[in-house]
Parts: structure tokens; C-alpha cells; sequence
């Protein structure tokens, strides 16, 4: 709960904030909380990934972007009304629907009922791997992580493309940062 | 006491709530790209925590399966939050490839700036 109250802490803080690399810092220190959050929801596999990608590559893409652009946002010429009144309006409503969904932590929640326990009682049969968060991501369910594969290479490619023109337009600029998620 | 029952079993949720809506905020208020990308990001990492928090049983373990322990967190919001965290770098990496093209044919990363340019032409 405490972790949490902080997650929403650093929200307000990267709301507020116009200095665009306290902002992308704040980041930083927001995916180490999620993290711990996850070790705390016993996602550690979660926390682990959270940790090094969004706190360490989402991080490090960010700063790098800082450098290449500008570090400083300008005063927003619009006045926040319509946004503050369409968000207020949205988180109202979902609040609202949070009042039907099953308290925290129960074990008869539907979430409980339908394919996690196959998983828990198969995986060492079928799969041999005590960690049943590989076994599903990796055997089970592997046609979804060929499909995160292919959209991170498409995205690599992608990246590689929009940088490439640069690189050729100044000479030697900055190596290309693409490939690297 | 019954709202304090509310605010204890629903905390979760409506912190989720809260970081999603701030993240629609920033996504529609700013006209700053880099802070368009974080405010998505924002919005992103709430979805995490949505998947994850009804995944936990009170008392219960981390997925991996020992002697000892019969109760385990749900696996399935694991997996699917874990192919999520990885396709989220990836988009977020092409955004702000986006962002430096973007900086690279018009000087600026600010959206009002940028239309003015657009019309100006």
C-alpha cells in the first residue's frame, strides 16, 4: 500500500514537471517501485523484466533521445480544462466499475477458476520446468512470444530505417540506437 | 467502516485508476512529445499493474512450483504482462525515433509549434 501511495506520488511529479530530464529520472524511479510492487504481487518474473527494461533500456532510450532533442518543455499554450475534465470523467466511471470487481486477494476469484490451475498441475508432467511462468510463456502459450518477437524485430527495423537518413545526412553522428530493445 | 472495507479491498484498482488517468492527461494535455511518450508509458505500466494485482492470493507464492507450498499467484496476467513489458520497449523505442526524425525535419519536438509551421506553409 505504501509503494503504491508512492507510484502515485511520482505520477503527480511527473505531471507537474516541465524539466524533461527530471522527468525521464522520475521514470526511472517509478519502474523500480513498479517492480517492487510486482515482487510484492509475487510477479517476480514480472519485476525482474520491469527492472531491466523499464527501468534500464526505457530509461537509457529516453536519455538518449534528451541528448539528440531539447531538455526543456514550453508552457502549454492550451488551457488544461478539457483534458482535466475528460480524464476526471473517465477515472470516475472506472471507479465506479471497480465497486463490482472481487477484493484483493482471494483465492475463489473467477481470475482463479478456469486455466491457471491446469497450468500449475501439468507443467512439471508435460514440461519438466518448476517455473511456470517459463513453462506457459515458452511452451503453452509459445505462439504469443513468436508473435512479441516478430513486432520487436519489425520495430528494430523500423528504428534502424527512420536513423539511418541521419546518420548519412551529418557525416559520422551518433551510432543508431535501433536493434538494442 | 464500510467505505474503509472498500478502500482496503479496491486500493489496487483505484491507484491503477489513478496512474492511467494521469497518463490520459498528460497523452491529451501536452503538447511535448518526449512527454506524450512518457505519459503513454504511464498509462502502460497501469495496465501492468491491473493484470497483475487480481493474479495474487493473500498467503500465497510466487509460480514456481516447490515442496512445501500448494498456493500460487495466477501464472496467465504473468506471462501476457511479461510479453507486454517487452513489446512496450520496442514501441516506445519507435516513438522516440519518431521523436528525433521528427526534431530532425522541424527543429522542434512541440505539437503547437509544429502546426504553426504547417500552416504557415
Amino acid at each position: 500500500m505504501v509503494l503504491l501511495t508512492l507510484l502515485a506520488v511520482i505520477t503527480i511529479g511527473v505531471v507537474r514537471l516541465r524539466n524533461l530530464f527530471a522527468v525521464v529520472i522520475l521514470g526511472g524511479a517509478y519502474s523500480f517501485l513498479m517492480a517492487s510492487v510486482m515482487i510484492v504481487l509475487d510477479a517476480v518474473d514480472v519485476a525482474m523484466t520491469e527492472a531491466s527494461v523499464g527501468a534500464g533500456i526505457s530509461t537509457v532510450l529516453m536519455l538518449g533521445t534528451l541528448y539528440l532533442t531539447k531538455t526543456e518543455e514550453v508552457r502549454p499554450v492550451h488551457t488544461p480544462v478539457l483534458p482535466l475534465f475528460v480524464a476526471i470523467i473517465t477515472g470516475a466511471v472506472l471507479v465506479y466499475g471497480t465497486l463490482d470487481l472481487p477484493p484483493f486477494g482471494i483465492a475463489d476469484a473467477p481470475i482463479h477458476a478456469h486455466v491457471a490451475p491446469y497450468y500449475f498441475q501439468n507443467s512439471i508432467p508435460e514440461t519438466g520446468v518448476p517455473n511456470v511462468v517459463t513453462s506457459v510463456l515458452a511452451s503453452y502459450r509459445g505462439y504469443d512470444t513468436l508473435g512479441e518477437t516478430s513486432v520487436i524485430f519489425c520495430a528494430g527495423i523500423a528504428v534502424l530505417m527512420l536513423l539511418k537518413g541521419r546518420r548519412a545526412r551529418k557525416g559520422a553522428g551518433k551510432p543508431g540506437k535501433g536493434g538494442k530493445a | 467502516m464500510d467505505l474503509l472495507q472498500d478502500v482496503i479491498q479496491h486500493y489496487n484498482q483505484w491507484i491503477t485508476i489513478f496512474l492511467m488517468v494521469s497518463g490520459l492527461y498528460i497523452v491529451v494535455a501536452r503538447g511535448n512529445m518526449i512527454k506524450k511518450l512518457v505519459g503513454l508509458s504511464l498509462f502502460q505500466t497501469s495496465v501492468y499493474l491491473l493484470y497483475i494485482s487480481p493474479g495474487k492470493i493473500l498467503g500465497g507464492t510466487a509460480p514456481i512450483i516447490g515442496e512445501g507450498f500448494s498456493v500460487y499467484s495466477n501464472v496467465l496476467p504473468h506471462v501476457l504482462i511479461l510479453t507486454a513489458i517487452v513489446v512496450g520497449v520496442a514501441t516506445l523505442a519507435l516513438g522516440l525515433a519518431l521523436v528525433v526524425r521528427i526534431n530532425e525535419a522541424f527543429g522542434t519536438i512541440e505539437e503547437d509549434e509544429i502546426f504553426e509551421m504547417i500552416s504557415e506553409e
